[in-house]
């Protein structure tokens, strides 16, 4: 086995591979709840491409086949029904597992340098995802399917001078159509999942390079034993893989549940609409997007412009880009933030949640006039950052990780 | 290696040379395939016109045809309908058809050849949804004084019988009159052109 190893070292770096990303990367040792998260995004994404693989085996990506071949799916093929509800529940819950995971490094302020990059990569990591999984919704060609992808592509309509022709040439066809369907299945398959896996990488390695944060923001590497590991880590294997190993399996529990007693979970992972076929005649009654774009989706329905809509909901997702450089505060972790910073960070989570139910609900004008509320105190926290990051009153952070023993 | 007199201006410029062609080359190559996703020329042969018999339709009902994969609506405007469209003048955003949505021929303030009857591509131009047709009778919560129209479920824009759009909704301009003709008193064809009357 020593010889085999040697061998194969001799020839690429195996050993050295495993020793710098698993067994010799030395993570802080306060890690808590909230950093089980990474370990779970990953997880999700082995299980989407196993499922996403043997559902093509099965489906059809004809304007005329679709819908019947996911019902096909459904009924005939065997554990056809397990293997879409588990794409289906992992789709939603990847997001939840994202939405967790950004929260974390907004909290313990991970964006902060030397992470910019990495907080960036990760924002790439999630536009990627959201198209993923909007071109993955147009597949079964049901009705929220064909209308959603309406609306969205409809967005880069909104663009001046080209935007007509970009909406065309996006859909292949004056309408969403056959051509639309196809392609969108090529990217679904193929080409996002081959970008997400790849920012998976970049993403890994770049966190490698500088260290994984913690809850209280200080640096590890600043205090360094005469080995020159920090005296704070501990290795990523086995400690940190193992503790993994119990969030992994307690994920799976709640997987299981939804996938095996709510894999619908009363329309917020499959909507009703859905089960109808794609007809592009009729708009459903009440059309909404999945619950992880409605946040999006009500900003661009609070403003009563079109393009200034499609700018304002860019925007929200712009602005996360430029978080590490709109964060002024002396500290980095929430626990040591003062109270402005921790009401406005309060004050954005109400509003992100409440945004994302008003999305959900139809445009009426309570709704809406709270949907613009909302919307200016998302703005708010980001584009005020700067200023009262700044002014806020911090508490004086540890020179070490703090961390009791269990 | 030495790197004592070499020309290092004149590798600059081989390395700019080789990376400008390379970059034209790749340029070239990506044409066929960004031109791949424009709409085939099957996609662009299937506009075929429509007929819709509009014998059986009554005063205030609405028939849908699908014409280039899109709904077209054809609504036979009630007189009340009709005489509520000039009061509306000060709600909306383009009373008097400014913007080219419509064919010259029916471009008047009914925005239709016949009065009587409207016709419409049923697409919400703020992001592509069908708006519903709400009359005034229906059950909405659209104001005590909304006169009957077309509300969007998706974004909450507003249209009268004309197709104008209100103003303070999300969708920019008025509803697309398609190009259209009568071929009898009974009988509309939906795709070309009226007589005498240029697109």
């Amino acid at each position: 086995m020593d010889k085999l190893v040697a061998w194969i070292d001799r020839r690429y770096p195996m050993s050295k591979l495993w020793n710098e990303h698993l067994a010799e990367y030395y993570a802080p040792k306060n890690f808590n709840f909230w950093y089980f998260f990474g370990s779970l995004a990953l997880v999700v994404l082995v299980i989407q491409i196993l499922s996403g693989i043997f559902l093509t085996m099965n489906y059809k990506p004809d304007a005329e086949m679709a819908f019947a071949s996911v019902e096909y799916i459904m009924r005939d093929v065997e554990w056809g029904w397990l293997i879409r509800y588990m794409h289906s529940t992992g789709a939603s819950l990847f997001f939840v597992v994202i939405y967790l995971h950004m929260f974390r490094g907004l909290m313990y302020g991970s964006y902060r340098s030397p992470r910019e990059l990495l907080w960036v990569i990760g924002m790439f990591l999630y536009l990627a995802l959201m198209a993923e999984a909007f071109m993955g919704y147009l597949l079964p060609w049901g009705q929220m399917s064909f209308w959603g992808a309406q609306v969205i592509i409809s967005l880069f309509g909104a663009i001046p001078f080209v935007g007509d022709s970009l909406a065309l040439w996006i859909r292949g066809d004056f309408v969403i159509a056959d051509a639309t369907l196809n392609r969108f299945f090529a990217f679904h398959v193929i080409l996002v999942p081959l970008i997400l896996v790849m920012l998976v990488a970049v993403h890994i390695i770049a966190l490698h390079e500088v260290g994984s944060n913690n809850p209280d923001g200080v640096e590890i590497k600043k205090n360094k034993n005469a080995d020159g590991i920090p005296v704070d880590g501990i290795p990523f294997h086995p400690y940190y893989s193992v503790k993994d190993i119990v969030g992994v399996v307690v994920f799976l529990m709640v997987f299981s549940m939804i996938v095996f007693f709510a894999p619908e979970f009363g329309g917020w992972f499959l909507e009703k609409d859905n089960f109808i076929p794609a007809d592009p005649l009729k708009t459903p009654e009440h059309i909404v997007p999945l619950w992880y774009f409605t946040p999006f989706y009500a900003i661009l329905r609070a403003v009563p412009d079109k393009f200034l809509g499609v700018v304002a909901m860019g925007g929200a997702i712009a602005v996360l880009f430029i978080l590490p450089w709109l964060d002024r505060s002396p500290v980095k972790s929430m626990r040591y933030k003062g109270p402005l910073f921790k009401i406005a960070t309060f004050i954005f989570v109400i509003s992100f949640i409440a945004l994302g139910y008003l999305g959900t609900q139809p445009a009426t004008e309570l709704f809406t006039d709270m949907a613009r509320l909302f919307s200016i105190l998302y703005f708010a926290y980001f584009l005020l950052m700067p200023f009262y990051s700044a002014i806020d009153k911090t508490k004086p952070v540890p020179d070490r990780v703090t961390f009791k023993a269990h | 290696m030495s790197t004592e007199g070499v020309d290092k201006s004149k590798r600059r410029f081989l390395i700019g040379a080789t990376t400008v062609v390379g970059a034209v080359g790749s340029a070239f190559v990506a044409v066929p395939f960004i031109s791949s996703m424009q709409p085939s020329a099957k996609a662009q042969a299937a506009g075929a016109p429509v007929e819709a018999d509009i014998s059986q339709l009554e005063p205030g009902q609405m028939m849908t045809v699908e014409w280039r994969g899109k709904p077209v609506w054809i609504v036979r405007r009630t007189p009340e309908n009709l005489s509520a469209l000039p009061e509306l003048d000060g709600q909306l955003r383009d009373p008097d058809s400014a913007v080219p949505q419509q064919p010259a021929y029916a471009t008047n303030k009914y925005r239709s050849i016949k009065e009587e009857y409207l016709v419409l591509v049923g697409i919400c131009t703020h992001l592509g949804c069908s708006p519903s047709h709400v009359k005034s009778t229906d059950p909405h919560n659209l104001g005590g004084d909304w006169k009957g129209g077309f509300f969007c479920p998706c974004h909450g824009s507003r249209f009268d019988y004309a197709g104008r759009v209100y103003a303070g909704v999300p969708a920019p301009t008025n509803l697309e009159v398609p190009p259209y003709k009568y071929m009898s008193d009974t009988l509309l064809m939906v795709g070309v052109d009226h007589e005498g009357g240029a697109a």
